[in-house]
C-alpha cells in the first residue's frame, strides 16, 4: 500500500513537490483501495438479490424496490449526521470504519434473515445506513490527506478505484455461483469477507487527518455557520440547484431503451457502459480539473450530460445513440462526482470538512431525489421526448448560470 | 512491514474462510434416482422437484404416488392440451436470462428461446396455442435497484414473439391510461385464445385488465386483483388478493356478480393459482403443492411435498 510517499515527508523532503509527476498521497491510495475491495463485495449482492428474492425465497421483489427508495432518502439525513460526528469528535477514521463495518456485517445479516421479509428489509436498511455514515468522513480524509492543488487528481483516483470494485463485484458473484452451485448465501458469505478485507485494509493503512487541527469548537451551530459562509454556501447551493435540473442515471437508461430497441435485452448491462466511461475518465479530468480550475470542469460535465439528452432525442438511433450517449453520461459523470468534492473541500475548514461535504452532497442528493419525482410527472404528462427537452433546457439554463456565478476561483 | 503482514494474513484467512463456505454450500448432488421420459398423457399432475429443479409427475387420481422424473430443469413449468412450457434460468448470468423451452405432446422440446430476467410465472393456454409468462427484470425502475416485471406471450402458430405487453393501450375508468411506471403480470387467457387477463401495476395500485389479444386494447375492471386464473367454465377469476403488505389471499371472484369469495386457505399464497378443474384450485407454498375448493368451503390438501409450480392435464 506504501508505494507513494506520505504527505508529510514529501514535505520534509522538499523534492516531489517540484518533480513534474506528483503522485497521490498514500492515504488516498489506501481509501480507494478500501473503496475498491467495498465495492466488489456490495456490487456482488446487488447483483444476486433479485435472483436470491424471487428464485430462492419465492418472494415479490416489487416491494423492495418501494422500500428502497425510502432508504435512498434516509441516507440523505444520516450522511450529514455522519459528517457532523467525524469532525465533532475528530474521529473520521473511526465514523468511515463504522459504518464499513456496519455494512459488512449486514452482509451476514443477509445470511441469517433467511425468508423472513421483515428481517430483510431491517438489515438493507442498515446496509444503506452504513453507506450513508461513511462517505462524507472517507470524502473529507481524501481532501484533508491532499496537497490543495492536486485535489482533483486525488479525487479522481480514489472514484477509479472505486469504480473498478463496481466492475468486478458481478464478476465474483458468479464465480461463488459456479463454485457453490448455485448457493445465494455463499455469495453473501463471501460478501461478508470481503467487507472484512476492506475494513481490515482501512484499520490498518489508512490514517486519519495528517495534521493537526485547530481546536475550534465543532458543533451543530458552526455546523450551520458554515452556510454563513458566502463561497461555501454559493457552492452548495449551485451544486443543488444543478442537482435539481440533473436527469437520473435510471432516466437516462429508460429513454435510451425507448430509443434502441436491442438494449431491452442488455438493459441492466446500460449502467457498465457510463461505468467504463467514467473509470477511463475519472484520473485525467480530475488532474485536467486541478489545472484549468475544477469548477469549469464541473459545469463541463453538465454541459456533457445536456448534450447526451438532445441526442437522446436526435435522429441517431441503434447502437452509435447508445454508444454516444453512454458515453457522454460517462464524462458527465467523471467531471461531477469527485470534482465537487474538490471544489468544495478547500472551502471549509479542516476541522469541519466532513460535515461541509456532508452538506454539499445531500444538498444534492435531495435536489436531485425531488427532480426524479418532477421528471416522472412531467414525462407522465407531456410524453418522453418533450420531457427530456425540457429538462435539458433547464439544464442548460442553470449550468449557464453557475458559470456567470463562479463560486468556485479554483 | 507489520501492517503489509498483517493484512495478507487476514486477506488469506478471510478469503479461505469463504471458499470453505462456499464450497461446502454446494448441495449434494441430488439428482432424482432414476429419470423417466415423460408424456402430456390426460391425467397427470406435474410439478417442478424444490429440490433437484427437474420436472416430476404423478397421477391425479392419486398424487400420493411415487412421482417420476424427468431430466428436464425449470424454475416454472406449465402445460395445457398438447403443449408443455418450461421456464428456467441460465445459470450463472447476471443479470438473469431465462430461457423458455416450448415441448409437445411426447415431452420433446420443438422451440427455444431465452428472455432477459428472472423466472415468475408461466402458463400455456387452453387450446395450446399460446404460452405467456412473467419475468422480474431489474434496473428498469426508478429506484436503482429496484425491480420491476415484464409480462410476454409467444404464439406457437407463427412463431411471433411479444416479450412484453406494455405497450397494451389500456382503459382506466374509462380514460386511457398512461403512466411511465406500468408493469403487467400474471396473464390468463380463455378457449378462444382472444380474451385474455392480466395484473396492471401503477403507481402504488393493481388492477385486474381483461383485454382482446386480437384489437390489443385492454380495460381495467377492478383493482387489487392480482395473478389472475381464468376458471375452464369461464365464469371465475382465482387470484391473489393483497390483504397486507407482502400478504395475498387466495380468493375467487365471480365474472357475473363481481362478487370475490375468500378461499379456505389462509396463510399468504404468493402464486398464480391454477385450476385442475371448474371446483378445485392448485398452487404452491412452502415447497408443496396444495389444493383447495374454489367455492371457499373445506381446507386446503397437501398433494405433493418438495414441490411447486404445478400444472395439469385433462
Amino acid at each position: 500500500m506504501y508505494i507513494a510517499t506520505s504527505r508529510s515527508s514529501d514535505v520534509a523532503a522538499g523534492t516531489e513537490r517540484k518533480a513534474g509527476l506528483r503522485r497521490v498521497s498514500a492515504n488516498v491510495v489506501a481509501l480507494g483501495a478500501v473503496s475498491l475491495v467495498t465495492d466488489i463485495s456490495s456490487e456482488m449482492v446487488t447483483a444476486v438479490l433479485p435472483l436470491y428474492l424471487v428464485l430462492g425465497l419465492g418472494l415479490n421483489p416489487l416491494q423492495f424496490g418501494l422500500l428502497d427508495g425510502l432508504y435512498a432518502g434516509a441516507t440523505a439525513v444520516v450522511r450529514v449526521l455522519g459528517g457532523h460526528l467525524a469532525d465533532r469528535w475528530r474521529r473520521l477514521k473511526a465514523v468511515a470504519g463504522f459504518g464499513y463495518g456496519l455494512s459488512a456485517v449486514c452482509k451476514l445479516g443477509l445470511v441469517a434473515a433467511g425468508a423472513s421479509v421483515a428481517a430483510i428489509g431491517v438489515v438493507l436498511a442498515a446496509d444503506r445506513t452504513g453507506k450513508g455514515l461513511r462517505t462524507a468522513p472517507r470524502d473529507a480524509l481524501i481532501s484533508l490527506s491532499s496537497e490543495p492543488d492536486t485535489l482533483g487528481r486525488s479525487f479522481g483516483v480514489h472514484r477509479a478505484m472505486d469504480t473498478v470494485g463496481a466492475f468486478l463485484g458481478p464478476l465474483v458473484a458468479m464465480a461463488v455461483l459456479a463454485l457453490s452451485l448455485g448457493s445465494y448465501t455463499s455469495v453473501f458469505f463471501t460478501s461478508f469477507c470481503i467487507a472484512a478485507i476492506a475494513v481490515l485494509l482501512l484499520v490498518l493503512f489508512v490514517r486519519d487527518r495528517p495534521a493537526a487541527v485547530d481546536r475550534a469548537a465543532v458543533s451543530v451551530k458552526a455546523a450551520f455557520g458554515l452556510l454563513r459562509e458566502r463561497g461555501f454556501r454559493r457552492v452548495a447551493v449551485w451544486a443543488a440547484l444543478l442537482g435539481f435540473v440533473t436527469l437520473g442515471d435510471s432516466f437516462v437508461y429508460l429513454v435510451l431503451q425507448r430509443r434502441w430497441e436491442v438494449a431491452a435485452t442488455f438493459f441492466p448491462l446500460l449502467p457498465l457502459g457510463t461505468a467504463g466511461v467514467y473509470l477511463a475518465l475519472a484520473v485525467p479530468l480530475g488532474k485536467l480539473a486541478d489545472r484549468i480550475g475544477r469548477w469549469p470542469v464541473f459545469l463541463g460535465g453538465h454541459v456533457a450530460l445536456v448534450a447526451a439528452l438532445v441526442a437522446l432525442c436526435g435522429p441517431v438511433s441503434g447502437f452509435w445513440l447508445a454508444a454516444l450517449a453512454l458515453g457522454l453520461h460517462g464524462v458527465f459523470y467523471a467531471a461531477t462526482d469527485g470534482v465537487l468534492m474538490a471544489a468544495a473541500g478547500p472551502l471549509v475548514p479542516a476541522d469541519l470538512r466532513a460535515t461541509g461535504l456532508a452538506v454539499v452532497q445531500t444538498g444534492q442528493a435531495a435536489a436531485r431525489m425531488l427532480s426524479s419525482v418532477l421528471f416522472g410527472l412531467a414525462w407522465t404528462l407531456w410524453d418522453l421526448q418533450p420531457a427530456v427537452l425540457v429538462a435539458a433546457g433547464a439544464l442548460a439554463v442553470v449550468a449557464l448560470g453557475a458559470a456567470f456565478a463562479r463560486p468556485v476561483r479554483k | 512491514m507489520k501492517k503489509v503482514l498483517l493484512a495478507v494474513a487476514g486477506t488469506v484467512v478471510l478469503a479461505a474462510t469463504a471458499v470453505v463456505y462456499t464450497v461446502a454450500a454446494r448441495p449434494s448432488p441430488a439428482e432424482p434416482s432414476k429419470v423417466e421420459h415423460l408424456s402430456l398423457a390426460p391425467g397427470q399432475l406435474f410439478f417442478r422437484s424444490t429440490k433437484t429443479g427437474n420436472v416430476g409427475v404423478v397421477p391425479l387420481a392419486n398424487p400420493g404416488a411415487e412421482p417420476k422424473f424427468s431430466d428436464l430443469k425449470c424454475d416454472r413449468f406449465a402445460v395445457s392440451a398438447s403443449t408443455g412450457m418450461c421456464l428456467a434460468v441460465r445459470p450463472g448470468t447476471l443479470p438473469a436470462v431465462s430461457d423458455f423451452s416450448i415441448l409437445d405432446r411426447n415431452f420433446t422440446t420443438t422451440h427455444k428461446d431465452y428472455l432477459p430476467g428472472t423466472p415468475s410465472r408461466a402458463r400455456v393456454s387452453p387450446d395450446g396455442k399460446r404460452v405467456y409468462w412473467t419475468v422480474f427484470v431489474t434496473g428498469d425502475s426508478y429506484a436503482a435497484t429496484g425491480f420491476s416485471t415484464r409480462a410476454g406471450v409467444y404464439q406457437l402458430d407463427n412463431g411471433e414473439l411479444e416479450k412484453t405487453i406494455e405497450e397494451l393501450p389500456v382503459l382506466v375508468e374509462g380514460k386511457r391510461y398512461f403512466s411511465s411506471d406500468v408493469n403487467y403480470w400474471g396473464i390468463t387467457f380463455s378457449k378462444d385464445g382472444k380474451r385474455f387477463y392480466s395484473t396492471l401495476g401503477s403507481k402504488g395500485k393493481t388492477y385486474l385488465i381483461e383485454g382482446d389479444y386480437d384489437t390489443y386494447r385492454g380495460k381495467a375492471l377492478r383493482e387489487n386483483v392480482e395473478c389472475p386464473s381464468l376458471s375452464p367454465d369461464e365464469t371465475r377469476i382465482a387470484f391473489k388478493k393483497k390483504v397486507g403488505e407482502g400478504v395475498w389471499r387466495l380468493s375467487v371472484l365471480d365474472l357475473e356478480t363481481m362478487r370475490e369469495t375468500a378461499l379456505a386457505e389462509t396463510r399468504s399464497v404468493d402464486d398464480q393459482a391454477l385450476w385442475q378443474d371448474d371446483h378445485t384450485i392448485l398452487y404452491g407454498l412452502e415447497n408443496a403443492v396444495w389444493a383447495v375448493p374454489a367455492d371457499g368451503s373445506g381446507a386446503p390438501r397437501k398433494l405433493v411435498s418438495d414441490a411447486g409450480s404445478p400444472a395439469v392435464t385433462s
